[in-house]
């Protein structure tokens, strides 16, 4: 199998759909002209390849764009639209909290809405008006499902899934696994299903479940671990909405013990979620308390000791580990 | 209205202030190169000197500035100390905001910079909230904020702008139209071409200045002003310039034409300020360069300033969030 950056790979599965099916079209700002010139960004060569009526840049208008996807969509095209930074969804949020995500209920099941939102995730050195982690407000609206991929193969193959599901997908792309972040990719069209979590490494004594570029800070702690003798079961996610509770489930009875870890802070994150849903399905089975590693409840700071202090580490989780393990 | 034409000193502190801006850009440039000297993008004004300068010159003391992510050259301009800004772009501790803002979100109440917003199209509508607080409070007081072309896309700012004109608020809306919003060109995302026509769409005046020519813009600001300060509402000032760099030092500006960018480099706004003090036997032969050797002092002082701050400490990333601190979470056990 070819080894392609997590980029690569999604700029491939872009291809993929543009080829498959001619109501695939793009659209975001700087998508086709981009001030980058960087083969891992994943709409890199596509308005060369595929011309401007397909990949379109827009102006600067986030609701607008949003817009264009839920209209289009509404009328069997499948957009596949980019916010280009997690916290400007914000400005995009009518469209898909109060339309993308309800037209269809609204409509009675008349209509669908089989778009695709990209949006890039990550912490920069930019600061907190663009780092933001917002996946559980996303998760948190029914109607909209929500996907985070953390390596170039599933990157690839639940972008593919996004955009022939028939329902509004956010697909959570973080940023600087794009050129940090290679694996294999299988060619054509290889979809991850939406809803199916993927065991990263085996381990007995405690189940950690994450999602994106944090799946390989839980891997690292769970190296550091196995040095001490203590394995660390790790599942990716891969999608938010739905969430395969089964695969959690199934680890969390093998190993007792349950944490949860994400980039987003703490209160009311994801992880709250994870903990809740596992507490009242495992309650009988865990040996401890579940556990959220998270960051602390700030916006992400800019100076970059303050930015590292935000961002949850592999110590944090290796800590973590051993306190529940060793009680 | 009448206006007071500039006297000799003034003329002159606008090529100062351009040369103090442009120093301190050319600075950031030149260390946004060397490899872990600067955290983060480093996004400059270079070549948008005139506007920050003649504009800002324009505003009184008590004036309110918001402004957006190209903001070094408003701060500037205003008279914001260029070691604690710089210190703030390092992420320093002595930093305007202790290393919380960086480059991008730069605020200096004691100066009136109100607050600085890096969303695209924010500041509009945030400069409403504070026009309305200058207007509530019966001041005779002004907001000004500076936006980009391409933010005229986002519709906050056509909200704004409807807002401040229904209620009649002191805003004095600036444009800065440099050509480019990214790697876009102004025309693919604006079809009305001149974002100060559209000023007639909320009974505002609007003008189109040449945003290269210090005093012009100058001189609009300060007629806008008035207009706005008598009660009659907002208005709008575009100034054409251009942007000399890439959107930040990130971008190389492969997309960019070389041939428009050299056309514009002719009409650098520092060297046509000058050269019409000069001809207005206003400045002597070496004066300029005395101006140019000022500015690279304080920026000189500046860079030690900000290298002799240390790094505020990690866990103080907790602080600043509310006036009130929320109490802590009982712990279990
Ligand atoms: C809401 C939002 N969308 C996108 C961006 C990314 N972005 C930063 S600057 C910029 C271009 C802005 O162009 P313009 O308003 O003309 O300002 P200029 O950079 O030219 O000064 C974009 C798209 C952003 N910061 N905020
Ligand atoms: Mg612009």
């Amino acid at each position: 199998m070819p080894v392609k950056s997590t980029g690569q790979a999604i700029a491939e599965a872009l291809a993929l759909a543009m080829d498959r099916d001619e109501n695939v079209f793009l659209a975001g700002e700087g998508i086709g002209t981009s001030i980058h010139v960087n083969p891992h960004l994943p709409t890199f060569g596509l308005l060369e390849r595929f011309g401007p009526r397909r990949v379109r840049d827009t102006p600067v208008s986030e609701a607008a764009i949003a817009g264009l996807a839920v209209g289009a969509s509404c009328m069997g095209l499948r957009p596949v639209v980019e916010i280009m930074f997690f916290p400007f969804i914000t400005l995009a949020s009518d469209m898909l909290v109060n339309h993308a995500a309800k037209l269809r209920y609204l409509s009675g099941g008349l209509s669908a809405f089989p778009l695709t939102v990209r949006v890039k995730s990550g912490v920069f050195s930019a600061g907190c008006q663009h780092s933001h982690h917002l996946e559980a407000w996303l998760a948190h609206a029914p109607g909209l499902k929500v996907a985070y991929p953390s390596n170039p193969a599933d990157a690839k193959g639940l972008l593919l899934s996004a955009i022939f599901d028939p329902d509004p997908v956010v697909v959570v792309e973080d940023m600087p696994l794009y050129w940090s972040i290679h694996g294999e990719v299988p060619e054509g069209d290889a979809r991850v299903p939406l809803g199916q979590a993927r065991v990263a490494r085996e381990g007995g004594d405690a189940t950690l479940a994450t999602y994106g570029g944090a799946v390989h800070v839980a891997l690292a702690a769970a190296e550091a671990l196995a040095a001490e003798g203590v394995s660390l079961e790790v599942i990716d996610l891969r999608s938010l909405v739905p969430l395969d509770t089964a695969a959690v489930f199934a680890s969390v009875r093998k190993t007792g013990r349950f944490l949860a870890l994400h980039d987003a802070t703490r209160f009311c994150g994801f992880g709250a979620e994870l903990c809740a849903t596992v507490a009242e399905a495992c309650f009988g089975e865990l040996t401890s308390p579940p556990c959220r590693i998270a960051a602390p409840d700030i916006p992400v700071p800019f100076t970059p000791a303050q930015e590292a202090f935000y961002k949850p580490s592999a110590d944090q989780v290796t800590q973590a580990v051993r306190r529940m393990v060793r009680g | 209205m009448q206006r007071q034409p500039l006297d000799r000193d003034q003329r002159i502190a606008l090529l100062a202030d351009m040369l103090l801006i442009r120093a301190f850009e050319e600075r950031i440039v030149q260390m946004a190169h060397e490899k872990g000297r600067l955290p983060g993008m480093q996004i400059t004004c270079m070549g948008q000197e005139a506007v920050a300068a003649g504009v800002v010159r324009a505003l009184a003391p008590d004036d309110v500035v918001v402004t957006n992510h190209r903001s070094h050259g408003h701060l500037l301009a205003r008279g914001v100390d260029p070691g604690a800004l710089m210190a703030e772009i390092m992420g320093k501790q002595d930093g305007l905001n202790r290393g919380k803002s960086g480059t991008l979100h730069l605020a200096d109440p004691s100066r009136n910079v109100l607050m600085t917003s890096t969303v695209v199209g924010a500041a509009p509508p945030l400069a409403v909230g504070a026009a309305f607080a200058q207007h509530y409070r019966g001041e005779a007081n002004a907001t000004c904020v500076f936006f980009g072309d391409g933010a005229a896309a986002e519709g906050s700012v056509h909200e704004a702008m409807n807002l401040a004109a229904v209620w009649r608020l002191p805003v004095l809306f600036v444009c800065e139209s440099n050509c480019w919003a990214g790697a876009q060109a102004h025309k693919e995302h604006c079809p009305i071409g001149e974002i100060a026509r559209r000023a007639g769409s909320y009974a505002m005046p609007g003008v189109m200045a040449d945003g290269n020519a210090v005093e012009q813009v100058h001189d609009a600001a300060r007629d806008l002003l008035g207009h706005v300060r008598a009660g009659r509402g907002p208005a709008l000032l575009e100034c054409h310039t251009y942007r000399m760099r890439g959107h930040g030092e990130h971008d190389p500006q492969h997309y960019v034409d070389k041939a428009e960018l050299a056309l514009w480099a002719e009409r650098d706004p520092i060297a046509l300020h000058a050269e019409a003090l000069r001809r207005a036997g206003l400045l002597e032969p070496d004066a300029a360069e005395r101006l140019r050797q000022i500015a690279t002092a304080a920026v000189d002082a500046a860079v030690a300033f900000a290298d002799a701050s240390p790094y505020p400490p990690a866990a103080e990333a907790l602080d600043h969030l509310y006036v009130n601190p929320l109490p802590p979470l009982a712990k279990e056990g």
